[in-house]
């Protein structure tokens, strides 16, 4: 730091800013690039569809499998139709 | 069996046909037989960075297309022997870059004694990129301590490690290399500009050298001198650096630390 720019206020750090603003965006694009990480999904909806299937009579299409991210949270939603006759010799 | 090595960015401008010229001179200098091949059709630069722009009369797409041979489109350096330039097309789009006319190239270097085959990508992602980079070994990932450098050459490693031939046939991945360029240390250590070890903290791949911010590539570009010629330059030093830890040498890092200033300069606060 010079005696002069002491005195005329010293410029801004913004190096670390730079790091984090890409660390964030860098982690987000990954995600969205890496295949291996979005395949599974079909995978998991076909598996577990045959799961259920032992126990309960349900139409494929009942079972909906979704992904979201939001920042760094990710959210696996799995939601399942259970049809009414089904649904009431479960209980 | 050539060994091929792709300079790459992703972004434009960070210093890909600077670093293309001064590697590819650099292995020729230490007496290996290097080819350096501009993939930038319709905007060739790397016959003037090389100094040979008057030269050429056949280039890369005349090969691909049958309508000249290797021996007649490769430009032979007048200071370095060994080494050969292959220039891009100036006037055809860049559709005649078949993969199959860049494979037919590569392998008849190989045939022809090449040792290293030197690639100098275009910026962007389009077609001359990837056949840039579908064949390669190794990997020069040029990345100026700047975001937007930063993250291109993320995107460009993503690219290196699913579309390229090495990528789709499993075979042993494209060894990737970190090469800084443009670093001003003193900045570094004010906090105005990313650090060596913060850009590698993002991109995770082995650094292969810094080269400092200088005045002597524009003075070696001005002249068609690879800036590995400019005899005493920090730049021509820390480039054969980066070639003596290609070839497997221990180098510690130089120039990455600012000069050491006077009292005088200190207090009145010189650059």
């Amino acid at each position: 730091m010079s005696f002069f720019s002491f005195f005329l206020g010293e410029k801004k750090k913004t190096a670390s800013l730079a790091k984090e603003r890409l660390q964030i965006i860098l982690a987000h694009e990954r995600v969205g690039r890496n295949p291996a990480q979005r395949d599974y999904l079909p995978d998991l909806q076909r598996e577990l569809i045959a799961v259920i299937s032992k126990y309960i009579q349900i139409n494929p299409n009942d079972i909906k499998v979704n992904l979201e991210r939001q920042d760094n949270l990710e959210v696996l939603e799995v939601k399942i139709e259970l049809p009414e006759k089904a649904a009431a010799s479960a209980v | 069996m050539a060994r091929i090595i792709v300079v790459t960015s992703g972004k434009g401008g960070v210093g890909k046909t600077t670093t293309s010229a001064s590697f590819a001179t650099g292995l020729a200098m230490r007496g290996h037989k290097t080819a350096v091949i501009d993939f930038d059709v319709g905007l060739r630069n790397l016959d003037l960075i090389m100094g040979c722009e008057r030269r050429v009369v056949y280039d890369f797409i005349n090969v691909i297309q049958g309508e000249a041979n290797l021996n007649q489109a490769l430009i032979k350096d007048k200071q370095v022997e060994q080494l050969y330039v292959l220039a891009a097309s100036q006037t055809r789009d860049k559709d005649a870059l078949t993969q199959e006319g860049v494979e037919r190239v590569l392998t008849d270097l190989g045939n022809m004694g090449f040792e290293y085959i030197v690639c100098d990508s275009p910026a962007g992602i389009e077609t001359g990129a990837l056949m840039a980079m579908h064949f390669a070994d190794d990997a020069l990932v040029v990345t100026n301590p700047e975001v937007s450098s930063v993250r291109d050459s993320d995107r460009i490693l993503g690219m290196l490690s699913s579309k390229t031939r090495r990528a789709m046939t499993g075979a042993e991945p494209i060894k990737e290399h970190l090469l800084i360029t443009r670093y001003n240390p003193l900045r570094v250590n004010q906090g105005q500009m990313l650090s060596l070890q913060d850009i590698q903290d993002i991109l995770r791949i082995p650094l292969i050298g810094v080269i400092p911010e200088s005045e002597a590539v524009l003075q070696a570009s001005n002249q068609g001198v690879p800036a590995v010629h400019m005899e005493g330059s920090d730049v021509a030093e820390a480039y054969k650096d980066v070639i003596d830890r290609f070839m497997g040498q221990e180098k510690p890092l130089r120039f990455t630390e600012p000069p050491k200033q006077s009292l005088l300069k200190r207090l009145f606060g010189g650059r």
